[in-house]
């Protein structure tokens, strides 16, 4: 493996991996909070991309820059689509507690 | 040297500032944190020849996403004292599941067997060397790639599309200007002409 004064891949996929863990912990301990539940889905995402820009890095190949900036497309439309649901379920409900969310008709 | 010094400066910050939006107590600065997280992130993506991914990040992110989230998180009067109490309740299950999680990981990396040319890597830099990461970014997307950048394209005007659908609404009791009614006005029925005596006022 690599002595401690070169950065590897294995490095950064470590830090994708806290990265990640830190974001589903984060699901589970906010669990009332659907703004703090979303920007955790955004933490892990941000580690997915860290992880394909690793390995693009590594490998030489920029196939995995395209993936990362698939990923960037859909984490931006599901931030927006996402925030959008809140303020309308804020509009009519008046709270956004996740367990106040089991009416949705109507 | 500074490569490696950079890497943990990054990857620490990182880090700490991803433990910083999870156990925050204000919303708000949750969003900070996650701000910074990215700052840091596109540090790294920096230190890993991804230019225009790192730059595309921040302004992705930083520019519309984050202050997505601190305009609605602003925006809704909600009680986020209240929303927080079942923290520490919710501790132990939540650690429990991400120790389980991050042991996988660790468990899962550790037995997959890296092919010895590829861990002997050192950082290659995808990028060519005579020319720009952006440059050899693009002429792989749009060459490729160009499918999978349309479709990227079509997903963000359904989700435009969808976000406005959701949030507008017609509000009763609203004056707007309409534009067809104003266009169609004509002397006639805008001017009225009166005679007025003198010293008699309308």
């Amino acid at each position: 493996m690599e002595t401690g004064m070169t950065i590897g891949l294995s490095h950064y996929l470590s830090v994708g991996a806290i990265l990640f863990t830190l974001g589903v912990i984060g699901i589970f301990l906010n669990r009332k909070n659907v703004i703090i539940i979303l920007m955790s889905i955004e933490l892990m995402l941000l580690a997915v991309n860290i992880n394909l820009v690793a390995f693009s890095s590594f490998l030489g190949n920029l196939e995995g820059q395209i993936f990362a900036l698939m990923i960037l497309t859909v984490a931006a439309g599901e931030a927006a689509i996402g925030l959008a649901i809140v303020v309308t379920y804020f509009r009519n409900r008046g709270s956004i507690a996740v367990e106040d969310i089991n009416m949705m008709k109507g | 040297m500074l490569t490696v010094l950079f890497f943990y400066l990054f990857a620490g910050l990182a880090v700490i500032a991803g433990f910083m939006v999870v156990a925050a107590k204000n919303p708000v600065h949750a969003v900070l944190f996650l701000i910074l997280a990215f700052f840091n992130v596109a540090g790294l993506f920096l230190l890993l020849g991804a230019e225009f991914l790192a730059l595309t990040l921040l302004i992705v992110y930083v520019g519309a996403v984050a202050v997505l989230f601190l305009f609605v998180v602003m925006m809704l009067d909600v009680d986020f004292a209240e929303l927080k109490s079942g923290f520490l309740s919710y501790l132990p299950v939540g650690l429990l599941i991400g120790g389980i999680l991050l042991a996988e990981i660790i468990m899962a990396a550790g037995a997959w067997v890296l092919n010895p040319a590829l861990s002997k890597l050192e950082n290659v830099n995808a990028t060519p060397t005579n020319i720009t990461n952006t440059e050899a970014f693009g002429r792989v997307l749009y060459s490729d790639h160009i499918y999978y950048f349309e479709a990227a394209g079509i997903l963000l005007l359904i989700a435009m599309v969808g976000a406005i659908v959701l949030t507008l609404r017609q509000r009763d009791g609203v004056r707007r200007q309409d534009i067809s009614a104003q266009v169609a006005r004509s002397p006639e029925d805008s001017i009225e002409i009166k005679k007025v005596e003198t010293g008699q006022g309308i």
